[in-house]
């Protein structure tokens, strides 16, 4: 495999951070330009989170979320063209508004793919840094979880290529 | 690479022994024995992970010499790492969007304090 998979070896993709802790622990790292109170309502209200988390190809059609320790939220995707739709959910563990979650990740259809994650805000200077740690059970679970994640990301980007290719034969 | 090949390669990279055995190949070639011979396997035990390498076309046995050595092949490998550049994609068009949302929204309630 590639260098870039050891663990310790940090990458940066745009503004992301992307640090492998180890083969099944990965943490990325954002700033955003916002106060942290409105980067946590962003990231926890459904009539703020319909507007980033699903992708120009893919736009979010259902979210529901019950945040509280023990609640459980479900994000659904569904792809502009063919209509192919996917579903990611998980329970929230801890909550401590506006700095800290603990909730699992899972991809709806593949109980293998659970992934727990933290996500920790902290502000300063008026920006706030995301860093989202996520750890999977398995390298079964790890692989699983990056196989869904890729399906959902590899269909946009076919329908990119789709496009580029339709615009190259004219 | 379709979707499908793609989770061969990753169904194929799942195994500790594979790895390994792709590991070993990274130094050269090397015959069905000496691929055996680190990882105290059979030799059945091998070729069954051999086979689920070939087919997932991360490995490729010579016909030509009698001692038919295995190679490693790296083009699905590179596949798989511009696939995991891709999922790190995902990511980064994700928090991309949050950001700019987050500018959105600092805009209203600047709007709303300047109206008040």
């Amino acid at each position: 495999m590639t260098t870039s998979n050891s663990p310790g070896v940090t990458r940066q993709v745009g503004k992301m951070t992307i640090t492998p802790i180890s083969d099944l622990e990965v943490e990325l790292t954002r700033e955003f330009n916002a106060p942290r109170r409105l980067v946590f309502e962003a990231m926890t209200r459904p009539e703020h989170i319909t507007h980033w988390w699903g992708s120009r190809e893919a736009p979010m059609v259902e979210c529901e979320i019950d945040l509280r320790p023990g609640g459980r939220y479900r994000y659904v995707i569904r792809k502009e063209k063919g209509g192919q739709v996917y579903a990611f959910r998980g329970e929230f563990y801890e909550i401590v508004a506006p700095e800290r979650i603990v909730q699992t990740f899972e991809v709806e259809g593949m109980p293998d793919s659970i992934a727990y994650e933290t996500l920790t805000l902290t502000e300063r200077d008026g920006k706030t840094t995301l860093r989202a740690r996520s750890r999977m059970e398995s390298i079964e679970a790890r692989d699983a979880m990056l196989r869904s994640g890729m399906e959902a990301g590899a269909a946009a980007t076919y329908d990119r290529l789709e496009e580029l290719l339709a615009t190259l034969s004219k | 690479m379709t979707i499908d090949q793609l989770s061969g390669t990753f169904g194929a990279l799942a195994d500790p022994t594979r790895r390994a055995i792709l590991a070993r190949l990274a130094l050269g070639e090397a015959t069905v024995n000496q691929l055996a011979e680190p990882f105290h396997l059979k030799l059945p035990t091998v070729s069954k992970h051999l086979k689920v390498l070939q087919r997932a076309g991360l490995v490729t046995q010579s016909r030509k010499a009698q001692w038919r050595p295995c190679r490693l092949e790296t083009a699905p490998l590179r596949e798989v790492a511009d696939w995991v550049d891709q999922y790190r994609r995902i990511w980064d068009e994700r928090l991309t969007q949050l950001d700019n949302y987050l500018a959105e929204l600092q805009l209203k309630e600047k709007d709303r304090d300047d109206k008040q």
